[in-house]
């Protein structure tokens, strides 16, 4: 517009008072809040403390929870099925009991069913070369060397794995069993096992060593019967039911359990984050970590409403609605939660990062999903926080701006 | 018609009664007060401490409620209105100077202004503008920029005017504007509210204790013990300058 210019050439302006009216301005309720925030550093220093703090404390509990829950079911996430048939009394993948040995034909006679893979899954006693025993979890699996099991191969192959007496450990558990590598050996239950493939980061929630092998090795380490198994996974034909095919099946099998996949994968979280109180401590830790959050941010937020009660009663005086100063707070308490969140993920980022490299065995993980979760807390959070400030300033007297 | 016999009055108050608190403690602070207050006139409003004048003012502002009698302001009764109700005829119609200027500390001058925009519902678009109109007006147009910590009394009283007239509320109200200023700045700002109380779509009510402030009023009301015991209108042939020569009213 012309007039400003002539305006300011009129008042005998220099560039310095002139106000840019062209430029791109924020809306005054947002930049009343933003002011509001930034004008007290200490203040504000103390609340993204308190939010960093919270962040930091609430992804690394969730952190560890998905870790865990990865954890738990990471065998099982990686070996895919339709419907899995277990014993009866099975309580999770790692507290195994023995199928009768009758199941794998009798599922081939079903109509419906596409394939199956047996597992044999038992705890047994590892003799390190140097002395000294272990207990390690044996997986034999009978689809090597086409199964998706082991996984995060570094050295050796799945093929490498069904030579006689082959076995894959995890490099992490090396010490635990006694072994440097390929071509190590060891015994089990008096037999002799070479490890003949190597993986990197495969942990099990009980900290008892995975070692993978074939189903016939298995079965004559752990001196199974010949037909016996612990799980078999089970693929359905393209277009089946898959709760028909498991009403089908549990008929077909009633000394077994049927359950689906997503069911196999609940009963490990149900078992090992809830039965054991692991999960419900990291719920707790999370919990702690939100309550510690709410009250420093509603401190803070509150004590800054109070430094500002002139303005706001000011604000009222004018005509500000009730709705429009809420949304000052409310626009202050956002404000620091993006950018307490921002520090406190970067923060947790690092942490997380900071476990990987030095493979600590406290399992953590970030995911997007997790991420985008905690910013939604986060902000709710100080929403929440803000409420306490809130209820200050629709008490605020608009009266008070007047002199008495 | 108003007592003038020519403007309807932009604000009319009717038989203004407030109690303050309750109980024994219950006090009548006004006592059936009756004033309008016309286009194109400064009303001054004088009385002891103590007499009513804060409560009357915020009830004019529509910041308390009456606890009897009827308010009008440009022609909107506040009749049965709750707070938020008030709040909006405040938004739209009242625009405010008060004694500690009450300016948001963090906000520069032209920002205050836009504030009073923004809640009157001026766009983004034309916020600066009409701050940088309403700063020029009071002779700031070269301190935009400025956060009241580096303004004078002075300066900051005359963004508070510039904030009440932004968006062109009908009515002034100013609260002992002169109080906290030297006796330069107090005329300065008083000379101001008496140009704005020109226009002949607005009206303006001084409270003052001030009796330098005289010479700038139109009329001039006088209260005591929560009664108008005194009203009084400036000599038509004599200019505002001339000094504090008025006709005596009916009270």
């Amino acid at each position: 517009m012309s007039m400003p210019a002539a305006a300011v050439k009129e008042h005998g302006m220099g560039t310095t008072g002139a106000p840019d009216l062209g430029k791109r301005r924020l809306p005054m309720v947002h930049k009343l809040a933003y002011k509001n925030l930034f004008h007290d550093t200490l203040s504000l220093t103390v609340t993204l403390v308190g939010i960093v703090f919270s962040v930091v404390l609430v992804a690394v509990q969730l952190g560890m929870y998905e870790g865990t829950e990865r954890l738990v079911t990471s065998v099982i996430d990686r070996a895919p099925a339709d419907l899995w048939v277990v014993p009866l009394e099975t309580k999770s993948f790692d507290d195994p009991f023995p199928l009768t040995g009758r199941e794998k034909q009798a599922l081939l006679s079903i109509q419906g069913v596409a394939k199956v893979n047996e597992m044999l899954v038992s705890f047994v006693n590892w003799k390190r070369p140097s002395g000294g025993s272990t207990t390690a979890s044996i997986v034999g699996l009978d689809d090597l060397p086409n199964s998706p099991l082991p996984w995060d191969l570094e050295e050796g192959s799945r093929q490498s794995i069904l030579s006689p007496s082959g076995v894959a450990v995890d490099a992490v558990y090396f010490k635990e069993l006694g072994v440097k590598g390929l071509g190590s050996k060891a015994e089990v239950n008096g037999m002799q096992v070479t490890v003949t493939a190597v993986t990197r980061g495969i942990r099990s929630f009980t900290t008892v060593p995975y070692v993978f092998t074939s189903i016939a090795n298995a079965r004559a380490l752990t001196d199974a019967a010949a037909e016996q198994a612990t799980f078999i996974r089970v693929k359905l034909a393209e277009g089946t039911d898959v709760q028909e095919m498991k009403k089908r099946i549990a008929f077909r099998l009633p000394n077994t359990n049927v359950i689906t996949h997503d069911e196999f994968r609940e009963r490990n979280i149900g078992r090992w984050m809830f039965e054991t109180g692991a999960g419900v401590a990291l719920i707790a830790g999370t919990a702690l970590g939100i309550i510690v959050g709410v009250v420093i941010v509603a401190q803070t937020l509150y004590s800054s409403t109070k430094d500002h009660l002139n303005e706001f009663a000011t604000l009222r005086a004018l005509g500000a609605s009730a709705g429009y100063i809420n949304k000052v707070i409310l626009i202050q308490a956002v404000l620091s939660a993006v950018i307490g969140y921002a520090v406190g993920m970067a923060l947790s980022i690092f942490i997380v990062w900071m476990f990987k490299v030095t493979e600590s065995e406290l399992p953590i993980a970030m995911t997007p999903m997790l991420a985008g979760s905690l910013f939604i807390l986060t902000v709710g959070m100080c929403v929440i926080a803000a409420v306490g400030a809130i209820f200050k300033v629709i008490r605020i007297d608009p009266a008070a701006v007047f002199s008495r | 018609m108003s007592d003038q016999g020519q403007l309807a009055p932009l604000l009319e108050a009717r038989n203004i009664v407030k109690v303050l608190g309750v109980g024994a403690g219950e006090v009548k602070a006004l006592k059936g007060v009756n004033l309008d207050l016309v286009p194109g006139e400064l009303t001054l409003m004088m009385g002891p401490s103590g007499s009513g004048k804060t409560t009357l003012l915020s009830i004019l502002g529509c910041i308390l409620g009456p606890t009897e009698g009827e308010l009008t302001i440009a022609g909107n009764s506040t009749a049965g209105l709750g707070p938020e109700g008030l709040a909006d005829i405040r938004r739209k119609h009242v625009g405010f100077v008060f004694q500690a200027y009450n300016l948001v500390p963090t906000l520069t001058a032209m920002e205050n202004v836009m504030l009073a925009l923004d809640l009157r519902g001026a766009s983004l678009g034309e916020q600066p503008e009409l701050a940088f109109e309403a700063l020029k007006a009071v002779g700031l147009g070269h301190r935009v920029n400025a956060s009241p910590s580096k303004m004078s009394g002075g300066e900051k009283q005359r963004v508070a005017i510039a904030r009440a007239l932004a968006g062109s509320p009908s009515v002034i109200l100013a609260d002992e504007p002169t109080a906290a200023l030297d006796s330069e700045n107090g005329k300065q700002v008083m000379a101001l509210l008496s140009e704005v109380a020109k226009d002949a779509r607005r009206a303006v009510l001084v409270v003052t204790h001030d009796h330098r402030t005289l010479s700038y009023a139109d009329r001039l009301v006088r209260i005591e013990d929560g009664k108008i015991v005194g009203r009084s209108r400036r000599r038509m042939k004599e200019g505002k300058s001339a000094g504090a020569a008025f006709d005596s009213a009916s009270h």
